[in-house]
């Protein structure tokens, strides 16, 4: 069943990557994680449809936002962070999975890694944990190329800020903020051991992003003894070694 | 037809490719898989055929890799949207691991290293419709697509190729699997646009 979205605001986080918050009516709610298929049709009937992670915590007023990053080549993309305007309606059709999701009856520690636009779902799971008051205690790890390339940049800031929410770590790539004590680089095990809760507190995992990200992080809690069983991914795009 | 989406033309498919309803070409290989991916040793792998109770059939991987294989061209549509055309693969057919086996059961569940599981139709894996492969592409299957060797029924979607096979369960009456049992379809016909479990 596709329903309607009307855009009611933009946001743009970073130069390649927009925020669209849509109002949909008869929305029947979501959990944290889920994503949502967005269909656009051209004038002679041609359609075209991608899933999007939903960014928002579940809320009642049937406010739904995602956060789009701009793909070279993307045929739906490229659309949604440079063409549409507040007062379109979107078509949309969800919420849809339920095995990369935080639930608020969840009360075991969490860590979050995202890599790069792979913090949208994870982000959806931080503002349900703020909106629903839950004690469980979080951890991000965030992986991006160069401070410019943070998603949710202010409002992560305050929750690093706020003593009793959760801690948040950044993995810069490619270049880092003056004075940042670690030279760019990806996740290593040092980095899983500094800034990731111990395994022994048995903490579920969700980590999203490029499918060579999820593979190397998930390898290193593995070999840190985390519960495989207590890993749960969401990967995109391809292995990258071969066509 | 939907809302049109002022200044949307979009990007078609070449004329001459017929993709199923709601799928676009691509020729890279994503990967979708719902937690790490296994590592299995070739001396510890084994696929095994049960029926609920018993272990009716059993393979290492030499005793697998002595039954004779396959080498085929088919398409592959993943419910995320992609379709890629022309993949290239050598494996075990069903009809072959099947050989012999007398049962009466209409369904199978197909298990994987690291408790994936789905839900196939024994019919949709006979009669050379299904594999176990074990080479993508003239080169050992990768991990990250399954390998040692997955399973291959390329006319439904390709959750239901599981990854990393182990065995799989006969059985009299249809059980969801992994996907199935978190709002995907139970059968998952591409041609007929079976995503989610609302669809016909």
């Amino acid at each position: 069943m596709w329903r309607v979205g009307t855009v009611v605001a933009l946001h743009d986080e970073t130069s390649t990557a927009r925020t669209i918050t849509l109002e949909v009516r008869d929305w029947p709610g979501h959990l944290a994680g889920q994503h949502v298929d967005v269909r656009l049709t051209a004038p002679d009937g041609y359609s075209a449809v991608r899933s999007y992670s939903i960014a928002s915590a579940p809320n009642s007023e049937g406010h739904v936002q995602i956060t789009v990053e701009r793909l070279l080549n993307g045929e739906v993309s490229p659309y949604l962070t440079q063409e549409v305007n507040v007062g379109d309606r979107l078509e949309l059709r969800g919420p849809i999975g339920g095995w990369f999701v935080w639930r608020s009856e969840q009360t075991e520690p969490i860590q979050l890694i995202a890599g790069g636009s792979g913090i949208v779902p994870l982000m959806a799971m931080i503002r349900s944990r703020a909106a629903v008051r839950s004690a469980a205690s979080f951890r991000l790890l965030y992986s991006v190329r160069e401070p410019g390339a943070v998603f949710y940049r202010d409002e992560l800031h305050s929750l690093s800020e706020n003593a009793d929410s959760m801690s948040i770590h950044y993995a810069y790539t490619r270049a880092t903020p003056k004075n940042w004590p670690r030279p760019p680089g990806r996740i290593d095990t040092k980095l899983i051991a500094n800034a990731t809760w111990a395994a022994d507190l048995g903490p579920t995992c969700y980590i999203c992003g490029p499918t060579p990200f999820v593979e190397t992080v998930t390898n290193l809690l593995t070999v840190s003894g985390n519960d495989r069983d207590k890993i749960r991914t969401e990967r995109f795009g391809s292995t990258g070694e071969r066509k | 037809m939907g809302i049109i989406s002022r200044g949307f033309s979009g990007r078609r498919t070449p004329t001459d490719v017929k993709l199923p309803p709601g799928q676009y070409l691509t020729t890279d290989f994503p990967v979708l898989s719902a937690g790490p991916t296994p590592h299995v040793p070739l001396e510890k792998w084994e696929f095994a055929i049960d029926d609920g109770k018993n272990v009716l059939r059993r393979w290492d991987w030499k005793s697998f890799r002595n039954l004779p294989s396959e080498t085929v061209t088919v398409d592959l549509h993943c419910v995320t949207r992609w379709s890629k055309l022309g993949t290239s693969w050598e494996g075990v057919s069903l009809d072959t691991l099947l050989a012999g086996i007398k049962t009466d059961a209409s369904y199978t569940l197909v298990r994987s290293y690291g408790d994936y599981t789905t839900n196939v139709p024994l019919k949709d894996l006979l009669n050379k419709q299904s594999w176990i492969a074990f080479r993508y592409d003239d080169q050992d299957l990768a991990p990250e697509h399954g390998g040692p060797a997955r399973l291959l029924v390329p006319h439904l979607y390709l959750w239901k190729s599981a990854k990393w096979v182990q065995g799989m369960t006969l059985m009299h009456e249809d059980k969801p699997g992994f996907w199935e049992g978190l709002g995907y379809h139970i059968y998952g016909d591409p041609w007929r646009e079976q995503r989610y479990s609302g669809d016909r």
